[in-house]
């Protein structure tokens, strides 16, 4: 049984993986952080919030403050997918963001059927409104 | 060994013995401050024996469901009457509740619209009015009393935010409650507005009212009314609210005596207690397929709107069967002197509207959505503070929770295959708009601030852009109001409004919402200012989603040594429409063009001075060089981004004058950046050699746990810190002070300080 669980990633629950969604990568084991499966890069928040004000002139320019904050990006090492950011503090240690307990979804997914993809859910709609 | 010290066998007291013992530390009890048993707690109460009566006797769903139906009616006639008849900016704006509790104090039902996190506080003022009024003699609970509550150290979120809460009887027995809800502004604070980031004690946050009789006879009490007009700058909204929500809350009843007419008191009772229970056990349900598992997120705010510090919100979310628990340990220790702490029900109220408005918006509106979900805080901490901690501008918090909360949500989102909504990155958080005060053009003493607010820009969900400037996370029926109408009232003008801020992004597969930009100048008043009140100008306060940016920062801009209106009478084409062009311009000669941080506290203007800002963008979703590349130049067009930024990060190739897509380029260039990121990333065990640190850097002021060890929060810098459990005062110094310092120790080593004696 496998379970899609982000965007990107998917839980293959008997094989006890994590996997790439994008290029079926096998990341890692799932007993761990996907993160530990990825290749990851110290963005500098300049570079995809660009200064729209003068940063030779101004103090706060629109930009995130370098030595505040920087992004992690974390890519699938197969295919180059950007799998998740991260808005950290420098020096931080990155987040176990997610930790599923493996045999809880396995017991729930028995009584699933498979999903290829995920679940979009509803659209919000126009309601035509009371009329008589 | 001493006497003294000779152990001896405690006496077990009889029961005579206890009783009196409670009898005289209830009369005797100095002051009925804030209930820890009620402020703690925000589950519904238990089901009582009447409850239980009504709901054997009156248990037809069809019956249940249409008296709801009317109550709900009722409360969104009210709703609409307070937004209508309003005087203060919040209710015309939709800030605004009201709702039917519970005999016990619980919310059942609440008005459809308006500003849901008051669906999980509003109930502690009334849980207070029965525990300590009802049998007190002095004060009592009679047909036709009214009661005001705005101190949120007594439930609610702020005391901008004044209530109005009646009682209803029937044959002489309380059957229930009904209540009305705004965000009033003002409220004689030591800043005008009713959200003072200046205050450094409770005691500077103005009126601090907890819940007290302020009508008879359905009738306001002149004199008290004089009192509390007496104590804010705006004496004539205080009055016109007051009524306003008393008469709301009046309708409610009517509808609600209407319902006792026709189907008695049980029917009603029954309603009640079925929608909540049913509501509650609806949650857990819903819960339970969720896929078990704890997310973990931080998210930082940069401020305390005084000054620059990092300020760690922390989330550990955990579900495990039915139960869904939010643990918050490991946030910022409170701080002593500044108003960004918030009470523990502000948090939670917060949360009840991630629920209520981004999850599971199909569920009925009340207390009970969010009454079986657990959160977990630290003692005295930023998201749970104490009753001497000042908690005017609660927003910050409560606001970078919800954010916390919505991203951890969406991660167990995605894979379940209920859904009621689709997964939604954040919506931005901050409330990017003017606070201002001071006399108007009329010779009025006003004190408010612009519906802007309301223009956060919304996420991006898994399939779909987020919306430009759609609507606040508190409210996503809220509105913007019509600027042209306030200026009627108000002594400035937005000389730049409601256009986006271009190259203000939050980049992604599908991008955020973005933000508009705001320019303000006073005009008719020499006794005018602003202020403003949000974190982000240095760091994000979003994270993104699955791959997604979170939006940049914001800064505050201000013009001075101008006037724009003799600018814009004598040399109008010198006047630009974007902050980007008049500050890189700076068009006006001798004017002064600075940034800051968006924490200014109340600051005089003088006429024509440029205050420029912009609404924030929601974050992205999922990884930009999955964009339509038709998308990026949809972008483009609508003057979202500018050409050079989004070929350099969307790796869209195209003409840059007819703006068409080379897609076989375009296809090329994203393959070649997939392989430069194989080439750049760095494998994660690698990355963390050098990239994790033991403690927090030097350089910044921290607060909060780091990494993974919750039990030991930082408190400014690596060698200060407290056990999370163990409270400590956490005092920050004057900002002024801070700079003063600063230049001082710049003169000594100049040797320039002239032998002044120390």
């Amino acid at each position: 049984m496998k379970v899609p669980m982000t965007e990107y990633l998917r839980l293959d629950l008997d094989a006890e993986q994590w996997e790439c969604r994008v290029c079926d990568h096998v990341i890692g084991t799932a007993s761990k952080s996907y993160k530990e499966g990825m290749l990851v890069h110290n963005r500098d928040p300049r570079e995809i919030h660009p200064p729209i004000i003068d940063p030779e002139k101004y103090r706060f320019t629109f930009s995130p403050d370098p030595d505040w904050v920087r992004i992690l990006e974390y890519y699938c090492p197969h295919c180059g997918t950007q799998v998740e950011t991260e808005y950290a503090v420098p020096g931080h240690p990155p987040l176990h963001d997610m930790q599923p307990d493996l045999p809880a979804l396995r017991a729930q997914w028995a009584k699933r059927e498979e999903l290829k993809d995920a679940v979009v859910g509803p659209a919000v709609t126009a309601d035509k409104g009371h009329g008589h | 060994m001493s006497e003294m010290n000779t152990p001896v066998a405690a006496k077990v007291p009889s029961p005579e013995e206890v009783a009196l013992i409670k009898k005289f530390l209830n009369d005797t009890t100095l002051f009925l401050g804030p209930d820890p048993e009620i402020m703690q707690n925000h589950d519904l109460m238990p089901r009582s024996e009447v409850e239980d009566e009504c709901m054997r006797k009156v248990g037809d769903a069809h019956t249940i469901a249409k008296i709801r139906d009317r109550i709900q009616a009722g409360c969104d006639e009210g709703y609409e009457m307070v937004e209508q008849m309003g005087a203060a900016p919040g209710a015309k704006w939709g800030d605004v509740i009201t709702g039917v509790y519970s005999a016990s104090g619980d919310l059942a039902i609440a008005s459809a619209g308006g500003v849901l996190i008051f669906s999980a506080l509003v109930h502690h003022p009334i849980k207070f009015i029965i525990k300590n009024w009802v049998n007190d003699p002095t004060v009592g609970v009679k047909e036709g009393d009214g009661f005001i509550h705005n101190d949120s150290r007594y439930g609610n979120v702020h005391n901008t935010d004044q209530s109005m809460i009646l009682p209803i009887f029937h044959d002489g027995k309380l059957v229930c409650w009904v209540a009305s809800t705004v965000h009033e502004g003002e409220n004689g604070a030591i800043e005008p507005g009713g959200m003072p980031s200046m205050a450094e004690s409770p005691c500077d946050e103005g009126l601090k009212m907890c819940p007290f009789k302020v009508v008879e006879n359905y009738q306001i009490k002149r004199d008290i009314l004089t009192f509390l007009q007496n104590s804010v700058r705006e004496p004539k909204l205080q009055y016109e609210d007051m009524k306003v929500k008393l008469f709301a809350c009046l309708r409610i009843k009517q509808r609600i005596e209407e319902t006792l007419n026709t189907d008695g008191p049980e029917a009603l009772i029954s309603t009640l207690r079925t929608t909540m229970e049913n509501v509650r056990a609806e949650v857990k349900r819903r819960v339970s397929e969720w896929p078990d598992m704890t997310v973990r997120t931080y998210i930082i705010q940069d401020s305390t709107l005084r000054e620059n510090c990092v300020v760690k919100i922390n989330c550990q979310l955990t579900k495990t069967g039915d139960r869904l628990i939010f643990d918050f340990r490991g946030s910022s220790p409170e701080f002593t002197n500044r108003a960004t702490n918030t009470i523990v029900a502000g948090l939670k109220g917060m949360l009840a509207q991630v629920f209520l408005c981004y999850v599971w918006p199909d569920l009925p509106r009340g207390q009970a959505a969010f009454a079986p979900i657990e959160v977990i805080t630290d003692p005295h901490s930023i998201v749970n503070c104490s009753y001497d901690a000042p908690n005017s501008q609660s927003l910050m918090s409560i606001f970078t929770g919800f954010t916390a909360g919505q991203h951890a949500v969406a991660k167990f989102l995605y894979s379940c295959p209920e859904k009621y909504t689709k997964v939604h990155a954040p919506t931005f958080n901050m409330i990017n708009t003017f606070i201002w005060g001071g006399v108007s053009q009329h010779g009025e003493t006003l004190g408010n601030l612009c519906a802007d607010l309301n223009g956060m820009g919304a996420g991006a969900t898994v399939d779909r852009d987020g919306e430009h400037a759609l609507a606040p996370i508190f409210a996503t029926m809220a509105d913007i109001g019509e600027q042209e109408l306030n200026e009627e009232e108000v002594p400035f003008l937005q000389l730049v409004s409601k256009k986006m801020t271009r190259d203000a992004i939050a980049p992604g597969k599908y991008r955020g919402g973005q933000g508009y930009t705001m320019m303000v100048a006073t005009k008719d008043s020499e006794q005018w200012g602003f202020m403003t009140v949000c974190q982000g100008a240095k760091f994000p306060p979003l994270q993104g989603l699955f791959g997604g940016y979170a939006c940049g920062s914001y800064p505050l801009c201000k013009v001075k040594g101008v006037d724009v209106y003799d600018v814009l009478m004598n040399e109008p084409e010198k006047f630009k429409h974007s902050i980007e062009e008049i500050m890189n311009e700076q068009p006006f000669e001798g004017a002064s063009y600075t940034t800051h941080h968006m924490g200014m506290g109340f600051e005089i203007s003088k006429r024509g001075e440029l205050f420029m800002i912009s609404q924030g963008a929601g974050a992205g979703y999922g990884d930009l060089l999955e964009r339509d590349p038709a998308g990026v130049i949809r972008d483009i067009e609508e003057g979202l981004m500018s050409p050079g930024v989004a070929e350099r990060l969307y790796k869209v190739k195209f003409d840059p004058t007819t703006l068409a897509i080379n897609h076989e380029a375009t296809a090329a260039a994203r393959d070649a950046e997939r392989k430069a990121r194989i080439a750049r990333g760095v494998p994660y065990a690698e990355f963390i050699k050098t990239w994790s640190k033991p403690t927090p850097p030097s350089h910044l002021a921290y607060f909060g746990c780091w990494g993974d060890d919750v039990s030991k929060l930082y408190m400014g810098s690596p060698d200060k810190f407290r056990d999370a459990d163990s409270p400590r005062p956490n005092y920050m110094p004057h900002p002024k002070d801070v700079r003063i310092a600063e230049l001082e120790s710049r003169l000594v080593a100049l040797g320039a300080m002239g032998g002044e004696k120390q």
